[in-house]
């Protein structure tokens, strides 16, 4: 016999978007930066195993904050999308501006439909072109929105601290080992000052470079080249120069130089 | 099918549905008319004419694997295509080089490799080699009906396994049926004779340069031989496609290397237009 509450639709809302924030800002933050040769993905995790950034296509990549199965769903909801796109048409035919407007929809119906809990999740898809000009970074916050970004952006629960961080410091044309090394500063900077020191071995870094010679060209950053490009940052610190290490992306298997 | 993939709508259910890592299986629940397998064909009387890819060779050598084919495609007694590619990279380590109906294998390439790199992403690792032997081996089969009618494909794949750290050849059957081969192997119409002439100049000792000529001798064989396999085409400057995997990866030898040791070869069959001579004992 009782009457449910009246809650307006400005309050339903409002509560689902906190409740989705807070999620997210219980995750840890990450950064996505432009440098000069592609895009490169830098965030904090301790886990080897579960990924942060992934592959989602030749030119695509994927990141993600939040709570993981939400991500992680989204994630190969965007690989089986691609492939299939690919698949029916052509490789050039996917986009990462197609594959944005995607996730938008899925996570705004998502969002607005009273029956589910909504994603806490905060994504960013980006595409490397040809050029910089080429490039494409899209943020997608957990309402279904996109956001076109330059330059840099960081997703999260300290995102908008970081964002501002990067804002001032950020410029175009930074070689890998600079655009890392302030991608790391800005992770481990804090609001009170007190900044935090990451250590490599909970850094995930992936790239995707327009200079590789192969199709795909997302490719993880790890280990001995990981070190050698932070070790390069500490070098860079002092004189700043842009040519500081560009044969740094010849260990993996396939560029054979 | 509601999901199409033109439309910008939100991704279907079955997208977002936790499954199988195959995006065989994936297209088989989703689209299954997408799948080559799937395609109800009307009864057919007698062959069908398409165009045929013919000779396909492939040798091991210490730290890796060479994988090579002829350019012509036949269609009955016509040359179809004389500079066809029937040598494909599967992915970084791995390669498929496929003779029979042109069309139906070149979908089957598209298909296997989209298979490898699906799970890849989707997993964050690669499959193993044996697992990528046995995934082609479910594709054949699925192609087990059209083969009846004619339209058979039958490939070699080849890889460089990282965990045993050498390189590995497959061969394939109509049926699916698959065999790993020691040292070399070949399939095809002209693979009677390029076998022939891999089973006497192979070693288990030769270097990546000597793996890659062999292959090309055992080709010009063929080719010799077998009138549906092209040999080196110097007027058009059509040569074989010859690629070679390591642990550093997929390779395809550059127009110069493979057109290098392609004229090398025929200068010495100019004077000895059988080829390089075995011992008798």
């Amino acid at each position: 016999m009782s009457t449910p509450f009246y809650v307006s639709p400005q309050q339903a809302m409002a509560d689902r978007a906190e409740y989705a924030r807070k999620g997210i800002a219980r995750g840890r933050s990450l950064v996505v930066l432009q440098y000069a040769d592609g895009i490169v993905f830098v965030g904090e995790n301790p886990s080897r195993a579960l990924h942060k950034f992934s592959e989602i296509y030749d030119r695509i990549g994927f990141a993600a904050a939040g709570k993981y199965n939400e991500y992680e769903n989204l994630r190969i909801g965007g690989v089986r999308y691609a492939d299939l796109r690919g698949y029916t048409y052509d490789r050039d035919d996917v986009t990462a501006r197609g594959l944005a407007n995607v996730y938008a929809q899925t996570l705004g119906t998502i969002f607005s439909s009273a029956g589910e809990k909504p994603y806490e999740v905060e994504l960013v898809v980006a595409e490397v072109g040809d050029a910089p000009e080429g490039d494409q970074i899209y943020r997608l916050p957990h309402d279904g929105s996109i956001v076109d970004e330059h330059g840099s952006v960081a997703v999260g629960g300290n995102a908008e601290q970081i964002s501002g961080y990067l804002d001032q410091r950020h410029r175009d044309g930074m070689s890998l080992a600079e655009a890392l090394k302030l991608a790391v500063q800005a992770l481990s900077s804090q609001a009170n000052g007190n900044d935090r020191e990451i250590p490599a071995d909970r850094l995930e870094v992936a790239v995707l470079d327009r200079t590789r010679p192969q199709q795909r060209k997302f490719k993880r950053i790890v280990g001995r080249q990981l070190a050698r490009l932070l070790e390069a940052e500490e070098a860079a610190t002092a004189p700043t120069d842009a040519p500081s290490d560009e044969a740094d992306d010849s260990s993996g298997p396939e560029s054979g130089e | 099918m509601e999901a199409n993939t033109r439309s910008t709508g939100r991704l279907p259910a079955a997208f977002l549905t936790p499954g199988s890592s195959s995006f065989m299986d994936f297209l088989g629940a989703h689209s299954p008319d997408l799948l080559p397998g799937n395609r109800a064909l009307p009864p057919v009387q007698g062959a069908i004419e398409a165009p045929h890819g013919t000779t396909i060779v492939a040798t091991t050598f210490p730290g890796g694997v060479v994988l090579a084919g002829d350019r012509r495609a036949t269609m009955g007694n016509m040359i179809a295509q004389r500079d066809i590619e029937k040598v494909f990279p599967a992915d970084e380590y791995s390669a498929v080089g496929i003779a029979g109906t042109a069309g139906l294998a070149v979908e089957m390439v598209k298909l296997f490799q989209l298979e490898l790199e699906h799970f890849e992403k989707v997993e964050g690792v690669q499959l193993s080699l044996e697992g990528k032997a046995n995934r082609l081996s479910t594709m054949i089969r699925s192609n087990l009906g059209l083969a009846m009618q004619g339209l058979a494909v039958v490939p070699l794949f080849a890889g460089f396994d990282v965990d045993r750290e050498r390189g590995r050849i497959f061969s394939y059957d109509v049926t699916g049926g698959r065999s790993e081969e020691t040292g070399y192997a070949a399939t095809g119409s002209g693979s009677i004779f390029a076998r022939g002439a891999m089973k006497k100049l192979y070693r288990d000792d030769l270097s990546e340069e000597e793996a890659t000529t062999l292959v090309v001798q055992a080709l010009y064989d063929a080719a010799d031989d077998d009138s549906a396999t092209g040999g080196p085409d110097v007027a058009r400057r059509i040569y074989p496609i010859v690629t070679v995997i390591t642990d550093e990866g997929f390779r395809r030898l550059t127009d110069e290397e493979s057109s290098g040791i392609a004229r090398a070869i025929l200068e010495r069959r100019l004077a000895q237009p059988d080829g390089p001579r075995a011992a008798l004992l």
